[in-house]
């Protein structure tokens, strides 16, 4: 039996340059990787910043591992700090006043702390080694690269151990020759760290690479969702898989074409 | 020209300037705060009167000052019937009235200063558990900390050559409300050249050095 990971059913009007559309979206993720895909302006940030709390949806419901975060049927509205969920912004949110390793331990160190205490530092220290950041506790974030900022930020969320990981456009800052790596390297983190993750991107190497599920997000509404724990990975197939989400993401682009050219009025940016 | 003309009133401004830098600044961040962050009806209206004292002449503002915090005034005779203390012609009334005229200096970069810093950088510390004020004492402010230094500096530097707004609530007394600026008018008056040119270089001195360290904070960080 599978636990369900992330439910999410929310309803908003967003309003963008004098334009107005409908956020209508609702889809459950049971497995441990779930990827929306989407064009840009279909409403994906808004979904993951909701789910994090730091958009407020009309009406509707969010849950993450069976706990209720958003209801507004019951008046349910837990704050971003309570929500115990893990945020990696697109570009990565390092705060530019603090070193690594005050970045690192900033979510478990209280503000009247001028510095971490000895199990916090401990704590610390394990995840830049885990990271492969050692030496590098004192840098400040602008000395770093784009792969290192990437993993500052995610041992920064996940030494809260949160109940899931939300992912903005993850490798859109980086390289494209780093990118590659990059998935490696988070896929690995998070079988390590066991944590769910939620991933939103418009980069189809991205589904092909870390979903297990799929949800394609348009104009706001959920086009389809998609189990893709069945095609093949990563083995001589992986071609074949690579073809097959090609194919789907194309099947979607095309009714999304439709769809624009029936409602060009709604197009956001 | 003895010591005590021209230690006496500087001595004196930099306790009137200082204070009024440490009011002005409290009020000016609040208030710079507030209107950065929250939307409310009248936001703009609310910013035009808190710039007001930059625009105005400071003894149309010590004259308002005075109205207030005058015997009769609502404040002035709150303050001597609760505390019996009298604002003016004191060195608190000098502050008081320094502090109204360097506010929107503090303000104004205040402003600037909160409304530069990334809202990502605050949600993220939301995201990763902390509280308004845990976000603002340690994100927000630690951001804005140079803009609203600068407008420090600016504040204490104007403070310092407060003249109008000062001697209409605090006048000029020697060794109590006798400010630099006032005791310069005061040596010309009578004729002490010595002493004006003395306490002018000083006082010049004093500015420009606070004008080159503000300069030099609000230059952008060295980052590459």
């Amino acid at each position: 039996m599978n636990p369900v990971h992330i439910e999410v059913d929310i309803h908003k009007t967003l309003r963008s340059s004098g334009r107005e559309f409908p956020l209508d979206v609702r889809f459950t993720c049971d497995d441990e990787r779930g990827v929306i895909f989407g064009p840009s302006g279909a409403g994906k940030s808004v979904t993951l910043k909701a789910i994090a709390g730091l958009e407020t949806p009309e009406r509707g419901r969010i849950a993450v591992a069976g706990r209720v975060l958003f209801d507004s049927s019951t008046g349910v509205d837990v704050p971003a700090r309570e929500r115990g969920v893990a945020y990696l912004f697109q570009d990565y949110a390092l705060f530019p006043h603090l070193t690594v390793a005050q970045n690192i331990g900033f979510g478990v160190r209280h503000w009247w702390q001028r510095r971490h205490s000895a199990e916090l530092l401990r704590r610390v220290d394990e995840l830049m080694e885990v990271f492969e950041l050692r030496g590098l506790g004192g840098a400040r974030p602008w000395q770093l690269s784009g792969g290192q900022k990437q993993r500052v930020a995610l041992a920064r969320a996940l030494i809260r151990r949160p109940a899931v990981l939300l992912l903005d456009e993850p490798f859109a800052a980086l390289d494209p020759l780093l990118r590659d790596r990059m998935r490696d390297e988070l896929l690995r983190t998070r079988e390590a760290f066991k944590v769910p993750m939620l991933v939103i991107t418009h980069d189809p190497e991205d589904v092909s690479a870390l979903a297990q599920t799929l949800v394609i997000l348009e104009h706001g509404r959920v086009e389809r969702v998609t189990d893709l724990k069945g095609l093949p990975y990563r083995d001589e197939q992986g071609r074949a898989r690579q073809e097959a989400i090609r194919g789907l993401l194309t099947d979607a682009h095309r009714e999304i074409g439709a769809a624009r050219a029936r409602a060009p009025m709604q197009l956001v940016k | 020209m003895s010591s005590q003309e021209v230690l006496v009133p500087l001595l004196l401004t930099l306790k009137v300037a200082g204070w009024a830098t440490f009011g002005a600044t409290v009020a000016g961040v609040l208030v710079a705060f507030a209107l950065a962050r929250l939307r409310f009806p009248g936001r703009e209206v609310l910013d035009a009167m808190m710039t007001l004292p930059m625009v105005m002449p400071p003894t149309v503002l010590g004259y308002y000052l005075l109205v207030l915090v005058g015997r009769r005034g609502p404040i002035g005779a709150w303050l001597e019937s609760t505390f019996g203390i009298s604002l003016v012609f004191t060195w608190q009334g000098a502050a008081i009235a320094a502090a109204v005229v360097a506010f929107p200096l503090v303000y104004k970069a205040a402003r600037a200063a909160f409304e530069g810093v990334e809202r990502q950088y605050e949600q993220a510390a939301r995201i990763l558990g902390k509280s308004e004020t845990a976000v603002f004492l340690q994100v927000t402010l630690p951001l804005a900390w140079r803009g609203i230094l600068a407008g420090m500096m600016l504040a204490f530097a104007r403070a310092m050559g407060e003249f109008g707004a000062t001697l209409m609530v605090a006048g000029s007394l020697p060794g109590k409300t006798q400010t630099l600026s006032i005791a310069v008018y005061e040596a010309v008056q009578a004729g002490r050249d010595d002493v004006a040119n003395f306490l002018v270089i000083v006082t010049s001195a004093v500015c420009i050095a606070v004008l080159l360290a503000s300069g030099r904070l609000l230059r952008p960080a060295a980052q590459g």
